[in-house]
């Protein structure tokens, strides 16, 4: 791959310095009486450089505990800190890939990928051939022109990938990025995620529904129950990398789905 | 593809020519009607008497329809860049939003034209009192639609602009207005409308000039053709006006695709 795309380098298996703290986590919607425990006292270490799934049914608080990290939400309680300093507002070296593409349809595919940039002022020569030079690489070389509204789901979500990415975050956050995308884009998506995560070594967290999801793209799962949102299991995944398609259909791979599963309570335990 | 291409022109054929099989038959109906019931020329005109006085008052038509489009288009970009602060004004500052918004809906159940006698003698029978009126009645709905739009961006854009640290203006700049455009552009169609309306209603109060006018002394002087023929001028004009809106709605198409739902 080309240069700049790439920038730290560490393989997962090296990395596992601590990055982030999050002790205590716990996030209360409401006053007093009839108020809701979104998320109830989630402690974690995150490693460098690692891929960390959260996974769980809806309303059982990831999406909240990411927005914490993100600094887009407050924690009713507990600390996040990351790489030494407490998160209270959105940091310059976070990347966010959100739910839905969330482009601004006003704007070029270049352009919105250069928005953050834009924003912080650093909207120089290197800022947009960084840009070119991620758009091509998730395939998207020849539509740098194009409005958010002539591209595919799939292929607004590279955007919004490249968006999140342009500035070189050191952790990327992404709700359930590809939660509304066909199952075989959907695979695409990941193969595209990890070949970036392997390039540039950021720490990603990435909330997600989908077991298999999570077992295929994580170095750990966190598994979520609902009602008050807290974390049930804790699973390593030892698969080798680089990850291929071939993996999903190893005894091993469905080993850890079945623990996944009775994590969420969907399987007992055998 | 042929077929494709058969289809469409020919649905576009079927789009043009039923409008007017319906005018026609209108048109038919008019001239029926007259000729059965005998009805006179001072009471109803036939549309070809309509036609004739059209064409043979063409200059005239022209000049007075030149006053009233410019009273229309100034009263019209008055509300628009007096109407666009405002709004800016009253969906950025609960205050301001507070003080001011339940009285600028409780002014709407006032019929402006009740108005139009008291403008008159504050600013006269000159074009500022059609300004005025035209402006008052195509302000609402710019002011409603420009804060509504404002106040309601897409709440993950907004997330957006704070995961990327934005300021508050660079939001508002970058994000929270050119979102509400498309509810801008819905104020505008209805406000260049109805500036159209303003700059008649100030005509009829008090002028000796305009399309107002103009129908004003054609039913004086029980020349029917002619008042006909200043109605269709009117309706020309309030179609070319909305037509012009409608033309920067469809140039402003990438932002209609997803901000509205």
């Amino acid at each position: 791959m080309t240069s700049s795309v790439a920038e730290p380098q560490s393989t997962p298996q090296e990395a596992g310095d601590i990055y982030g703290r999050f002790v205590g986590v716990r996030k209360v919607f409401g006053k007093q009486e009839g108020a809701m425990i979104a998320l109830s006292d989630v402690d974690y270490e995150l490693r460098k450089g690692e891929l960390v799934a959260l996974l769980g049914p809806s309303g059982c608080g990831k999406t909240t505990l990411l927005r914490i990290v993100a600094g887009l939400t407050k924690p009713s309680g507990g600390s996040v800190v990351i790489r030494g300093r407490e998160v209270t507002e959105p940091q310059d070296d976070f990347g966010f890939v959100f739910q839905s593409p969330n482009l601004l349809p006003w704007r070029t595919v270049l352009s919105n990928v250069l928005f953050p940039m834009e924003i912080k002022g650093r909207l120089d020569a290197a800022a947009k051939a960084r840009a070119v030079e991620l758009l091509e690489h998730v395939g998207l070389g020849k539509f740098l022109k194009s409005r958010p509204h002539e591209l595919s789901g799939g292929m607004k979500q590279r955007v919004a990938l490249c968006r999140a990415l342009i500035h070189s975050p050191s952790l990327l956050l992404m709700d359930e990025p590809f939660g509304a995308l066909d199952e075989l884009t959907r695979m695409e998506m990941h193969e595209l995620l990890l070949g970036i995560r392997r390039l540039t070594g950021a720490t990603v967290m990435f909330v997600t529904h989908s077991i298999s999801e999570a077992v295929y793209l994580a170095d750990e799962v966190l598994v979520f129950s609902a009602r008050p949102g807290r974390v049930s299991d804790r699973i390593r995944i030892d698969l080798p990398y680089p990850r291929a398609a071939s993996q999903r259909f190893t005894t091993a791979f469905s080993e850890y789905e079945r623990r996944a599963g009775a994590g969420l309570g969907v399987l007992h335990h055998a | 593809m042929t077929i494709n291409a058969m289809k469409i022109s020919s649905e576009a054929v079927t789009r043009v020519a039923y409008p007017v099989l319906g005018l026609l038959l209108l048109l038919l109906l008019w001239q029926g009607y007259i000729v059965l019931f005998d009805v006179p020329q001072a009471v109803l005109p036939r549309p070809l008497a309509v036609w004739n006085a059209t064409i043979n008052n063409l200059p005239l038509l022209l000049s007075e329809g030149r006053v009233t489009l410019l009273e229309s288009v100034y009263g019209f970009l008055l509300a628009f860049f007096l109407g666009i602060p405002i709004a800016v004004a009253i969906s950025s500052s609960r205050t301001l939003n507070l003080m001011f918004y339940p009285l600028l809906i409780a002014t709407q159940a006032l019929p402006k034209v009740a108005l139009a006698p008291l403008i008159l003698v504050w600013l006269g029978t000159g074009i500022e009192s059609k300004l005025a009126i035209a402006w008052l009645v195509a302000f609402f709905p710019i002011v409603v639609d420009t804060a509504t739009g404002l106040r309601s961006t897409p709440t993950e854009m907004l997330d957006l602009a704070a995961s990327v640290r934005a300021t508050g203006w660079q939001t508002f700049w970058k994000i929270k207005f050119p979102a509400a455009l498309p509810f801008v552009i819905t104020g505008s169609k209805v406000a260049i409308t109805l500036a159209v309306i303003g700059a008649v209603i100030g005509e009829f109060i008090s002028s000796n000039e305009g399309l107002g006018n103009l129908l004003l002394v054609a039913n004086s002087q029980v020349n029917t053709p002619l008042a006909f023929a200043a109605l269709l001028a009117l309706a020309v004009l309030g179609m070319a006006l909305y037509a012009v809106v409608a033309f920067v709605d469809i140039a402003l198409k990438p932002w209609f695709s997803e901000v509205r739902h």
